[in-house]
């Protein structure tokens, strides 16, 4: 049995483990156990797709068949190298998640059902990646929503809006699978069998039919633009383990689908494809990033940075597609590498980010950056683990993030627009497009780090924050350093996950550095850092020389211009930094604005009180979903005069529907 | 052995970008004081203010965290960084530490996140407002940094900006083909907004509401002041070297000799100087533009950098 | 204005900074040695008739051009050196007065400049008047005069900047 047959069987064995662990009595035990167990369900899964990841060949094939009269062929579990790279990333990311969950976890969300769908969620999205067929993708995927929606709906006791994003990711998720299940349908209907080994056909009707229904079927998963909707609603509602999984590892699915389709099931298909998913790309990530960089709900934020990042992976994809497409294999397999660093960095900061948002919101019960502020000093852990996760959101150097974009760039300066007309209008708007995301990333965490963390306390929670237990500091600890270590060894990494898409030429230079030779560029962050070094050297000499003659001093007031103390309340909060931001792009946020000034008694001219609202929509919901939601809304007010309550009317449905059926039998 | 010679370069740069930095603020106060009809405190003016600073007391008001005094540091250490990195004195470079131009950007940012955080952790209304626009205008800048970027990495086919650089030695024509030209031009209104000159930001201002950079660094006192002073000027030597090294390559050392050095350290103190003043004399002549103007002027120059971009594929 | 003609003006106009006057040294000042030759200054209005004030601005403006001397006016006491400060101190004002000294960092000189910082001039005795600067925060150096010239204000930054 090679390794990765036996961490398949693992797998299952270790989840049944784990839903045991989840069913034991005392809640306290259950989540160290079940924890635990889930994290060793992770971990298996991190191992499994290593091994597959470097090569080594495993297959189960599961015992059932179906009495169905369709061209199906056996469900077979067999993780190529990709899906290697995506179960590590899910494994690694619910094992965190796990850990962290068993000193976060409480109420429903540490109930028995609570830990068991965590652990049937983990179960099916490590399954998703090692599907060899697409029956068997579709049950693990299957397995891996309901087991989310579940997570999702653990407080809706507690908070009505918890009902609604249910509602909407449950809506959300099964309009995916619909539309996966039929592009799959067509796809199987076109190669012959439900095998991903098996050869599409050649039709380009019915394959880019299948293209267009699986892209937007994992897109909604991804949570592209406009199919983004529940992403912004299902995250912040989710217990904060669980928004981890689901925003650090679940939507990376929708990505693994995106690339099985292009790498794998369909890899010869017309330009339009890569022009599709650019558009789909760029938008998501320029959408994303504006709508996070104006929000000021901390997890609201983190999943609108989702899309952005995803936006990014699939005009990463779209690019390879091009260049490909375009003759320029080498520089393809830059983007294609680039694409999976991005799916590889975004899982390990944005674990940390919403554990450590977690940690926030279970130390002063604040979720809303303008009531948070001088966290740091409270929970020094959990502000460390935030600042380093928040440098490889925003790509800085020496993180994960920077060495993902970086490479990125790379891949679209040096395709050649010479050559090639699409190109030389796509690759500039590209760089512009990832540019812009760029920056706004920096503003938006320069934000979420500065507001929360920094100067003063805005309100009481933040005022009384404690700092989080051992075991969430431990994960949120482990999530941050796996955002150093990648940024420190991209040439390993990267040479590892070229092999998953058969990119060629990517190296290791000096220590841990990348090499692409097709672009005739390197980047060795230990190297980087060590002339850092060199040059911080003499600062810090300086520094320490003249601290020594004059040490600093105390004083009681930051400046206020001699006036009274100063307020907590004077500070800026999130939503006035970013107020500059809304300005400049109010016509894609149309924000609405609502001043209320009040007088005193005495005279007119005296202002008591000035209330100030503002409130951002979310253009692509008002546009798109609200008239359907609302048509909807309509038909089923209609539909409730069919159905009234009526025993009698019921009867007369039945014997209609029974002559209906007589009649078409006797046709 | 190359090693070693080619750390000599990137010390002589660091050398020289310490010591002409406060030669170049100097120079551009003293060009603007004389405009102005005044006699001006001399060129060595700026040494002296950073002497003093340095040697005063810094302050930390109750509440403020580590990052006060943090900050300064990190962004004196990027702004040196960059120094390094940048083909100031000469073109060759260390090979693992390749002078990228994203790399560069980068490095440059993290000082840019420094100072907004400095502004946040004061904990006063303008320190909070300073960084805001301060990160919005660098928010905004980036797109016109990288297309501009890409249009000159296209004709050389790396962004290694010492690669750039010597293509336009060996081939001076290129450096006025329109697609340099509006590269530069593009690159010159990023320097000027990145390092708070007129007409995004008027460095010599006292009325906290129309400032950027003053408004972030209020609350710093003494030493922290000295070395956020001396950062941000380190900034705006290494961008003001690394654009006229583009426009006007010549003198710049090409191999690590002492000759080709002392060459290169005397091109590039006389170019800096002389933009440096042809910068301060420009400023008499321009007024500060509004905030909410501030990003019509990033547009604009985004659309020459984009221009150069797709003038060199589609023209050329 | 155009350009252009801004541009003929500066060059018609020239210089306008009269020549710089030797000063004698006062006595008994003797300025701290990181001050020399660049010292900020921080102007704090104590309660003055604002006649001061029309001194201060000249002695920093073209004509008698302090900054010449390394003498600069900036927006925070914390970027500051000397605290220069005009008036009566103000029963309103002497905490703020006491803070802003406070808030500069050290070595720090204090400089009270007028009649009415030294010694209360005309307003002593006055209901809202709290005293003289001297009164208040520890004062280093006094300009006298109401208003003082600006060489004489020009004359005591001098004598900090040592230049």
């Amino acid at each position: 049995m090679s390794p990765v047959t036996a961490g398949l069987v693992a797998q299952p064995v270790l989840a049944v483990v784990a839903v045991l662990a989840a069913v034991l009595p005392r809640p306290r035990v259950r989540s160290v156990a079940a924890g635990t167990a889930a994290a060793a369900l992770g971990l298996s899964g991190v191992v499994t797709g290593l091994m597959a990841l470097l090569g080594d060949r495993g297959r189960l094939q599961i015992p059932v068949s179906l009495p169905v009269q369709l061209p199906l062929d056996p469900l077979v579990l067999a993780p190529d190298r990709l899906g290697g790279v995506f179960m590590v990333v899910a494994g690694g990311v619910g094992a965190l998640a796990a850990i962290y969950g068993i000193g976060y976890a409480h109420g429903p969300a540490a109930s028995r059902t609570g830990w068991t769908a965590f652990v049937v969620f983990l179960l099916g999205m490590q399954m998703v990646p090692a599907a060899a067929d697409s029956v068997s993708f579709l049950l693990a995927w299957e397995v891996m929503a309901v087991g989310s929606s579940v997570l999702l709906l653990a407080d809706h006791t507690a908070r009505p809006q918890v009902r609604s994003a249910a509602v909407w990711y449950a809506g959300m998720t099964h309009l995916s699978f619909v539309l996966l299940l039929a592009g799959f349908a067509v796809l199987a209907s076109s190669a012959g069998g439900t095998s991903f080994a098996d050869p599409a056909g050649t039709s380009s009707a019915a394959t880019s039919t299948a293209f267009v229904l699986l892209v937007l079927g994992f897109g909604t998963k991804a949570g592209l633009v406009p199919m983004h909707v529940w992403l912004p609603r299902a995250h912040p509602e989710a217990p904060s383990h669980v928004s981890a999984a689901m925003s650090a590892a679940m939507v990376k699915m929708g990505v693994y689908g995106v690339l099985l389709v292009v790498v794998r099931l369909l890899p010869a298909g017309p330009r339009w494809w890569a022009v599709l998913l650019l558009v789909l790309g760029a938008a998501s990530a320029l959408f994303g990033i504006l709508q996070a960089s104006v929000t000021s709900d901390l997890k609201r934020l983190l999943a609108y940075s989702t899309t952005e990042n995803v936006g990014l992976m699939v005009t990463a994809v779209a690019v390879a597609m091009l260049l490909r497409d375009a003759g320029q294999d080498q520089v393809a397999d830059i983007a294609w590498v680039a694409a999976l660093l991005l799916v590889v960095s975004h899982a390990a900061f944005k674990t940390s980010l919403f554990m450590g948002a977690g940690s926030v919101l279970h130390g002063t019960g604040e979720r809303d950056l303008d009531r948070m502020g001088g966290l740091g000093r409270a929970m020094p852990t959990t502000s460390a683990v935030f600042a380093v996760a928040a440098v490889g959101a925003a790509a800085l150097p020496v993180s994960s993030g920077f060495v993902a974009e970086w490479t990125l760039l790379q891949s679209l300066i040096h395709g050649d627009g010479q050559v090639d007309r699409l190109v030389a209008v796509a690759l500039p708007v590209t760089v512009a497009v990832v540019a812009l995301t760029a920056g706004l990333a920096l503003l938006t965490f320069v934000k979420a780090y500065g507001i929360a963390f920094l100067a003063r306390p805005r309100s009481d929670g933040a005022a009384n924050a404690h700092e989080a237990s051992v075991s969430m500091r431990a994960a949120m600890a482990a999530g941050a350093a796996g955002v150093i270590a990648l940024g420190l060894a991209p040439g390993p990494v990267a040479s590892a996950l070229g092999a998953a898409v058969g990119a060629e030429g990517i190296g290791t230079v000096g220590l841990l550095g990348l090499d692409l030779p097709a672009a005739d560029a390197l980047l060795d962050p230990v190297a980087l850092l060590l002339l850092a070094a060199a040059v911080a050297v003499p600062v810090g000499v300086v520094q320490a020389r003249l601290a020594r003659r004059r040490p600093r001093r105390d004083v009681d007031l930051a400046w206020g211009c001699g006036g009274v103390r100063l307020s907590p309340r004077m500070q800026y909060t999130a939503t006035s930094y970013a107020e500059p931001l809304v300005r400049v792009f109010d016509d894609a946020l149309q924000p609405s604005r609502d001043v209320t000034v009040g007088h005193a008694e005495e005279s007119r001219y005296l202002v008591q009180r000035v209330e100030f609202h503002q409130q951002l929509v979310d253009v692509v919901e008002e546009r798109a979903y609200t008239p359907v939601v609302a048509t909807l809304e309509r038909l089923g007010t209609i539909a409730r005069r069919i159905q009234n309550g009526s025993i009698h009317r019921y009867l007369a449905f039945s014997f209609g529907a029974l002559v209906v059926v007589l009649l078409a039998v006797t046709w | 052995m190359v090693t070693v010679e080619l750390g000599f370069i990137v010390a002589a740069q660091v050398a020289v970008a310490v010591l002409l930095t406060p030669v170049l603020v100097g120079v551009m106060r003293q060009v603007r004081a004389r405009m102005e009809g005044r006699v001006g405190a001399g060129v060595a003016q700026p040494w002296r203010d950073v002497r003093k600073l340095l040697r005063k007391e810094p302050m930390r008001a109750a509440g403020s965290g580590p990052l006060l005094s943090a900050t300064p540091l990190v962004l004196v250490v990027s702004s040196l960084l960059v120094c390094a990195l940048v083909p100031l004195v000469g073109t060759p470079t260390m090979r693992l530490v390749p002078d990228d131009l994203f790399v560069v950007v980068s490095v440059l940012l993290v000082g840019t996140v420094a100072l907004a955080l400095l502004g946040l952790e004061s904990g006063t209304a303008f320190g909070g407002m300073g960084s805001s626009r301060h990160m919005t205008i660098a928010g905004l800048v980036e797109p016109t940094v990288l297309v501009a970027v890409y249009a000159l990495s296209i004709p050389v086919g790396t962004s290694a900006l010492s690669a750039i650089v010597a293509a336009r030695i060996d081939d001076p024509a290129s450096v006025v083909s329109p697609v340099s030209l509006l590269a530069i031009v593009a690159l010159v209104l990023v320097v000027l907004a990145e390092t708070g000159r007129l007409p995004v930001d008027n460095p010599a201002t006292h009325l906290e509401l129309t400032m950027v950079h003053e408004a972030m660094v209020l609350e710093s006192a003494g030493r922290d002041l000295g070395w956020l002073e001396l950062g941000s000027w380190l900034r705006l030597t290494a961008l003001l070297g690394l654009v006229v090294n583009l426009l006007l390559p010549w003198g710049v050392a090409t191999e690590a000799t002492a000759f080709a050095v002392l060459v290169g350290t005397a091109a590039v103190t006389a170019k800096v100087l002389l933009a440096g003043a042809l910068v301060a004399a420009a400023e008499v002549f321009l007024a500060k533009v509004r905030l909410f103007r501030v990003p019509e002027l990033l547009a604009g120059s985004f659309v020459l950098a984009f221009l150069a971009v797709t003038a060199s594929y589609l023209v050329a | 204005m155009s350009s252009w003609s801004l541009a003929r003006l500066i060059q018609r106009t020239g210089r306008v900074a009269e020549a710089a006057p030797t000063t004698p040294k006062q006595a008994g000042f003797e300025p701290p040695g990181e001050l020399r030759g660049s010292v900020q200054v921080r102007h704090v209005d104590a309660g003055s008739c604002n006649g001061c004030e029309i001194e201060v601005g000249a002695a920093f403006g073209p004509v008698y051009d302090v900054e010449r001397f390394g003498a600069r006016l900036v927006a925070s006491p914390r970027h500051a050196d000397v605290v220069l400060v005009t008036g009566v101190v103000t029963r309103n004002m002497a905490e703020p007065l006491r803070r802003t000294v406070d808030a500069t960092p050290r070595p720090r000189v204090v400089l009270a400049v007028g009649d009415c910082a030294r010694d209360c001039g005309a307003f002593a005795g006055g209901y809202g008047v709290a005293g003289a600067v001297d009164d208040v925060v520890p004062v280093d150096l006094t300009v006298p005069g109401c208003p003082p010239e600006p060489d004489q204000i020009v004359a005591a930054l001098r004598q900090v900047t040592g230049r």
